[in-house]
This record gives C-alpha cells, sequence and structure tokens, in this order.
C-alpha cells in the first residue's frame, strides 16, 4: 500500500470518529442492562457488573410502556401506509398526467417546501381541536397523510417512465385506476420503499406535533411518553436507559436491514434542480 | 423544466385524462392544503389577535389587537434571549456541522479508506435516531459526577465541567449533542457529491504538481460548492426550529433561559399559557428571519460565484 503514514493517520482518525458516534448508543444499552443504581456510581462503569432485565419488565408491567410502544407502532405504520399511497398518486400525476395548472402547481409546491413546519402548529391545534381530533389518533395521521417532500420524490421518479407505455396500456381499454395500480406502482417500488422507510422513521420519531396533539397519556407515543417518564424518573438512569433503547431500537435496526434504500432517498431529496 | 413545456403542448390531454388526474392529485393536495398551508396563513392571521385562553374556551372573546403582538414582542427580554440563543445555536453549531460533515465525507471518501462502508453506516446510525431519547442518553453522559464524558476528560487532565447547570456551558452542550446526531446525514449528501467530481480534474490537479491541500482547495471544494450550500442552507432552516434538545436536554431551556430557543417560547407561550396570538407572532417571526437568513446564504454564495 502506498503513502503509509498517511493511511495509518486517516484510519486512526476514521476509528475514533466512529467509537465516538457508537458509543453513546452502546453505552445506552449497557447502562439499561445494570443494576439499578449502578450507573450513578464513581468512576462511571461501562459495562453492567451482571445483566438484569428488570427495568425493561418496569416498564413494561408497571408503566404501561407496551400500550405507548403499540401506539407508535400503529401511527408509523398507517401514515406510512396512507402517504404513500397518496403520495405516489399524485407524484405519478405530476409526473405523467396532462392537465391544466399542472406545472403551476407543482412549481407553488415547490416554493412551499422550504416553509417551516412549526409556523403551522399553533393553527393546526386549533383545528383538530375544531374537528374534534385532540388526542386522537386521527390527529396524528391526517397532517401527516400527504407530504410536499413526497410527492416531488416520487415524481422526480415517475418522469423516467416512458408515454408509449401508458399509451399502449390506455390503447388497450385498460382505465387509469388500473395504469395506475398494475404499472405505475410495481415500476416505482423502489423509491416508494425509499419513501416509506422516510415517513417511518420521521413519524416514529417525531415529537413536537405528538406532543401538542396528543394530550391522553393513553395515546401517547414513545418519544413523547419518554420526555414524560424523564420528568419523574430522572434519578433512575438504568430504566431511563432502557425505555431509550427501546425507542431507538426499531428505527436502528430498521434503518440497518434497509440502509440502501434510505440513502438512496436522502441522495434524490438533495439533488432538487 | 423548460424542455417538457413542448411535449405536453404537443398532445393535447384527453377530458378522461384531466379527470383522472384530478383525482390522483386530489387527496394529496388537499391535504397539504388544509393541514399545512391552510394553517401557515392563519399563523398570520391569528398573530394579529388577543388568542388566549377565553378565546380557546369561547371564541367569542377574539379581538383584532393588530400589530400589537409584535410591539410586545419587541419589548419582551425573554424573546431577545431566546433570539440571541437561537442565532448562537446556528452560527456556532451550524459551520461546526457542516464542517464535521465535510471532514467525514473526505475520510469516507478517500482512496485510502478500507471498509468505507463500515465507517458511514457508523457515522449515519445517529442521523435515524429519536432525538428525544438521545438527547436522555446524553443528558446522563453530561452528568457532572457520574457523566463519562467528564469522566474521560478527567483521564487527559481536564476539571470536571458541569455541562448542563452552568449557563455557559449549556449551548456548548446541545451544540455537540446537535453535531453528534446531524453530521452523519450531511456527510451522505457531501460524499455522493464528491463522487461525482470528475476525476481528469485531479489528475490534471496532480500534473501541475498539486498536493493534497492545493487539490482540496483548488478542485473538491470549488466543485462541491452547490452541494455544499445545499447542505448549509438545510443545516440552517433545520438549526433554527430547535426545539426538542433544549426541551429534554436542559429541561425545557435552563439553565437561566440560557437555552430557552423561539421554538420553546413559542411552545410554552402557546400551550403552556395559551397565549396563542403571542405565540403566533413568535412563530411568524422565526419564519421571516429562517427565510431571511436562508436568502441570504444563497445571494453570498452566488456573488461568491461571480
Amino acid at each position: 500500500m502506498k503513502r503509509p503514514v498517511a493511511t495509518f493517520f486517516l484510519h486512526a482518525a476514521l476509528i475514533a470518529t466512529a467509537l465516538l458516534t457508537i458509543l453513546p448508543l452502546v453505552w445506552m444499552i449497557m447502562a439499561s442492562l445494570m443494576p439499578a443504581g449502578e450507573a450513578s456510581s464513581e468512576p462511571p462503569p461501562f459495562f453492567p457488573s451482571h445483566v438484569t432485565f428488570e427495568h425493561y419488565r418496569e416498564l413494561f408491567v408497571r408503566l404501561n410502556l407496551g400500550r405507548v410502544f403499540f401506539n407508535s407502532a400503529l401511527l408509523a405504520t398507517s401514515v406510512t401506509v396512507l402517504s404513500v399511497l397518496l403520495n405516489a398518486m399524485a407524484g405519478y400525476a405530476f409526473a405523467k398526467l396532462r392537465f391544466p395548472g399542472r406545472g403551476r402547481i407543482f412549481g407553488f409546491l415547490l416554493g412551499a417546501l422550504v416553509l417551516p413546519s412549526q409556523v403551522a402548529i399553533l393553527p393546526l391545534f386549533l383545528l383538530m381541536r375544531q374537528l374534534g381530533l385532540i388526542s386522537s389518533y386521527w390527529g396524528v395521521i391526517l397532517p401527516g397523510m400527504a407530504t410536499i417532500f413526497g410527492i416531488f420524490l416520487v415524481r422526480q421518479y415517475a418522469l423516467s417512465i416512458p408515454d408509449e407505455l401508458l399509451d399502449a396500456a390506455r390503447i388497450d381499454g385498460a382505465s387509469e385506476a388500473r395504469i395506475f395500480a398494475e404499472i405505475i406502482l410495481p415500476l416505482c417500488r423502489p423509491i416508494l420503499i425509499t419513501l416509506a422507510i422516510f415517513t417511518f422513521l420521521g413519524t416514529w420519531n417525531d415529537f413536537f406535533w405528538p406532543l401538542v396533539v396528543l394530550t391522553d397519556d393513553s395515546k401517547y407515543t414513545l418519544p413523547v411518553a419518554l420526555a414524560n417518564l424523564f420528568g419523574e424518573h430522572v434519578q433512575d438512569t438504568e430504566m431511563m436507559m432502557a425505555g431509550s433503547v427501546l425507542t431507538v431500537m426499531p428505527v436502528l435496526l430498521l434503518f440497518l436491514f434497509l440502509q440502501r434504500h434510505y440513502v438512496q432517498g436522502l441522495l434524490m431529496g438533495s439533488v432538487k434542480e | 423544466m423548460a424542455s417538457e413545456v413542448p411535449a405536453q403542448m404537443a398532445r393535447r390531454a384527453l377530458p378522461s385524462e384531466v379527470r383522472a388526474a384530478w383525482l390522483f392529485v386530489g387527496p394529496g393536495l388537499a391535504i397539504i392544503f388544509l393541514f399545512f398551508l391552510l394553517p401557515i396563513a392563519a399563523a398570520l392571521l391569528l398573530s394579529l389577535t388577543d388568542f388566549d385562553l377565553y378565546a380557546v374556551a369561547d371564541w367569542g372573546n377574539l379581538r383584532l389587537v393588530g400589530f400589537e403582538n409584535y410591539a410586545h414582542l419587541l419589548r419582551d427580554p425573554l424573546f431577545w434571549k431566546a433570539m440571541r440563543n437561537t442565532v448562537y445555536f446556528v452560527l456556532v453549531g451550524g459551520p461546526l456541522t457542516v464542517v464535521v460533515s465535510l471532514a467525514a465525507a473526505l475520510m469516507i471518501s478517500s482512496r485510502l479508506t478500507r471498509f468505507p462502508g463500515i465507517f458511514r453506516t457508523a457515522y449515519f446510525a445517529p442521523a435515524v435516531t429519536t432525538l428525544v431519547a438521545v438527547a436522555t442518553v446524553w443528558r446522563y453522559l453530561y452528568h457532572p459526577r457520574f457523566g463519562l464524558l467528564n469522566h474521560a476528560l478527567g483521564m487527559i487532565g481536564i476539571a470536571p465541567i458541569d455541562w448542563l447547570g452552568d449557563t455557559r456551558w449549556a449551548m456548548p452542550a446541545i451544540i455537540l449533542l446537535s453535531i453528534w446526531k446531524n453530521f452523519g446525514a450531511n456527510m451522505i449528501i457531501l460524499a455522493a457529491g464528491l463522487q461525482s467530481i470528475p476525476e481528469p480534474l485531479y489528475e490534471a490537479a496532480r500534473l501541475e504538481g498539486a498536493g493534497w491541500w492545493r487539490q482540496l482547495r483548488d478542485v473538491t471544494l470549488p466543485m462541491l460548492a452547490p452541494t455544499f450550500l445545499f447542505v448549509a442552507v438545510m443545516t440552517c432552516i433545520g438549526y433554527f426550529q430547535l426545539f426538542a434538545e433544549p426541551f429534554v436536554l436542559t429541561r425545557q431551556g435552563e439553565p437561566l433561559n440560557s437555552t430557552l430557543s423561539v421554538a420553546l417560547l413559542m411552545y410554552k407561550q402557546g400551550f403552556r399559557f395559551w397565549h396563542m396570538g403571542y405565540a403566533a407572532a413568535v412563530a411568524f417571526v422565526l419564519f421571516v428571519v429562517i427565510l431571511a437568513a436562508t436568502t441570504l446564504q444563497v445571494r453570498l454564495a452566488k456573488r461568491n460565484e461571480a
């Protein structure tokens, strides 16, 4: 190998950075397995003296985290399924169907992409209150059911589908709905998978809006419940870490298994022009 | 975009196609209009009212107050404190995050690097984690006595720092967490930008005797400029909306409001005290500041190009 010195320092830096990135996550898992109180000793231990699952049991049995876990999974799944469908429909239409105003509407949406969502939160809360959807699952699902980013992503992908394919299907008498279901959806599969992962992670990790709209603790999602739990149990380091593991692990595993798709989506989102 | 127009005009749309198109875009557009665009417009109206707890109970108590909320906000020391904190976070945390992202992208893209995939996955992992959960983790890592960070610093002879209890250190602690959480995603985008730089440019530079540093300065960075601008703008927009980090890590803006962000102030005013008119004014000022900051960034980049 050429340039051994440069290679050595480069790898030293790479490994040091990797340790710094991963250590907090590894420590989170270690601390969640320590007996109560062990994490708060000097010097701080990194490995548990013996492994215990008591904090996980406590979370599920006494603090009802099973219900919260279910809420998170249900909401993330519903939002993902519904928004992938609506975004796919709209993205396909913007790419392939001719209708008056198409370019103008799409341009307007692109411009609105930079609007910070936080500005919408106060009126959105009042709207949801008018609709009676505070502390209802629909309060989270409805606003997540379509996104400009998702429509944009699908449109860019669908642009490459040849028009001849669709025209041939039309001549054969296929309805627009059938063309969408049997030609477009299968062809767009890769981008729809990417979009699905994005949406699932985004919904699972979201905090501000669920915090505001899910006021009843039976409807809490994991981040909201965790932030709440933190208020009362800040001293229970090990149990808080168990709660963090339960919150982080599903999305971390999902990412590790589907990494390729996720990265692809990130890149498509960044090539705007 | 321009090249699409003639193709579009070439064939007239069939009425059935137009009908189908509206059915396809309709649901998505309705959701975006109703739950995103309409609320943003309504935020402006809301900021011109005295919407408070009485109005929450009965909209009849609502009064238009013109720009009173904005006048009040400009006199509110807490608003200025939150704005200063947020700008500090954006101006210090933003560039640091982008620089670390760039360094990481250069490292994993180097031809000398073995197993770049493993490093990429490791660096990216924090980006997919739940902010509330990892902020909880970091709160313990920052503990003055039992935290691993002070323990590690102690080993190289640095006295314990009260990261989250000291007004001087609380914001740096939030910035450190944010760099850790966000650099991986930026790195992926920048690494893709690096890959698209044509190899002959480097060959030409090497023929002229350019070393590593000259190649970086004269080839890599200029060619990477558009990607870099995108990453910088997205980081800036995201960082101005700082919320969950101080909510969890420093218990909603402690110590002494030294980590109170504008978004956190909006949350407290709106959903704790139900001063929704005032909170909407806070939100709208943040909106304008973000718009101005991103416009400025893009202008500066354009001018550098010229």
